[in-house]
């Protein structure tokens, strides 16, 4: 068993690793990068806590290898930020206290900005009536597409609140 | 997690070439056998990576039915616009299942051969025929009121995990062999799903899931 030379482009840098092959793209991004946004829960992929965008999709960081993502564009919480200026979707988390304790936050950030995307690709969910029509992002909608993320602190209501704001348009 | 060789696949022969060492795995999203890899469930020494392999395809049959690629991920075939309009069933199966998060990253291969999600097959304290045949049933005397009522045996009581093939299956679809090693006639090494044409009906099948 060897180490595998890897590339990972990480929130438009990229990073040369050397890795052993078991090593998650969450253990990556945390022991090898520096990136701690990023957090560990479960480890089981029933969290979300561990939530980064890959090529535009969210994915659970904790259940495939980094090996895995070489020419990947991997964008986490600390990638968000443009210019020094909170992501809009950050700004509305602080807005509506969308948090309490903070441990599932970035990965809740990350995970609501691409369910925007998705939703404005017109893909459906499972609190879409017909999901042959492009659904109307109702409070139910978003919480459906929230359900990877899990909050201990049941920050919910705020964080839906949050969500609307952004996808309405809402103040920067 | 046990140590294992990393290998990218180039060619869906060299992938089958490759995978002949009986503790050789194909991973394509990894959300099942990485988390097993994790409890040491799964052992491989040799892990091929088969998404650099162009099986990740939508395509219309000429008997007007569908012909979905192995690395489709659950996603992308739920989201399937030609899916949504003649197969809507298929699509809330697959929305019923898991997060957003996961479905990104799970294939329809994938999806199909899945282990049981049976708590007991988790449990390595516990015996399990499916994990270690010939060791028992831990679920037929323990908490299993979410194991299945129809189909079981003495042997092994677990549900079926997957969404999606109850809903493949109610549609008369087909799993697609691609590719067979001669070393080990009849193991699946490569899938591809059939979506037989949609009949019309006067009710419109839909999911409910009640688990």
């Amino acid at each position: 068993m060897h180490n595998e030379n890897v590339a990972l482009t990480v929130n438009g840098r990229r990073h040369a690793l050397d890795l052993d092959p078991r090593v998650t793209l969450l253990d990556a991004l945390r022991e090898h990068l520096g990136l701690t946004g990023t957090k560990k829960g479960c480890d089981q992929g029933q969290c979300g806590a561990c939530t980064v965008i890959v090529n535009g999709q969210r994915i659970n960081s904790c259940l495939t290898l980094a090996v895995m993502h070489a020419g990947d564009e991997i964008t986490t919480i600390e990638g968000l930020e443009e210019d020094g200026d909170l992501h809009p979707m950050q700004a509305a988390f602080v807005r509506h206290d969308g948090l309490q304790c903070g441990y599932c936050t970035p990965g809740q950030i990350c995970s609501a900005v691409a369910l925007l995307a998705e939703h404005k690709a017109g893909w459906p969910s499972y609190a879409t009536a017909d999901v042959a029509t492009a659904p109307v992002l109702t409070d139910v909608e978003i919480a459906e597409r929230m359900s990877g993320n899990i909050c201990r602190c049941s920050a919910y209501p705020n964080i839906v609140s949050a969500i609307r704001d952004v996808a309405e348009g809402g103040r920067r | 997690m046990k140590p294992f060789r990393y290998e990218r696949a180039r060619s869906l022969a060299s992938a089958c070439a490759s995978a002949t060492e009986p503790t050789a795995k194909f991973i394509a999203g990894g959300t099942n056998l990485l988390d097993l890899m994790k409890l040491q469930i799964e052992t491989p020494t040799h892990l091929v990576d088969i998404n650099p392999l162009s099986l990740g395809d939508i395509e219309e049959t000429a008997e007007g039915g569908l012909r979905i690629g192995a690395l489709v991920t659950n996603s992308a075939l739920a989201a399937d616009m030609g899916v949504r309009r003649r197969y809507p069933l298929l699509s809330q199966a697959i929305l019923a299942g898991a997060s957003t998060q996961l479905r990104n990253k799970a294939t329809t291969g994938g999806n199909l051969l899945q282990r049981t999600r049976c708590p007991y097959f988790y449990d390595t304290t516990k015996p399990c025929n499916k994990r270690v045949p010939g060791s028992g049933c831990a679920a037929l005397g323990g908490i299993n009121r979410m194991n299945a009522v129809l189909g079981v045996s003495d042997d092994c009581i677990a549900a079926h995990p997957s969404d999606m093939a109850v809903a493949m299956s109610a549609l008369d679809a087909r799993a697609l062999k691609q590719l067979r090693l001669t070393a080990q006639p009849g193991r699946f090494r490569s899938t591809r799903s059939i979506v037989p044409p949609a009949t019309p009906r006067i009710l419109k099948p839909c999911w409910r899931r009640v688990n």
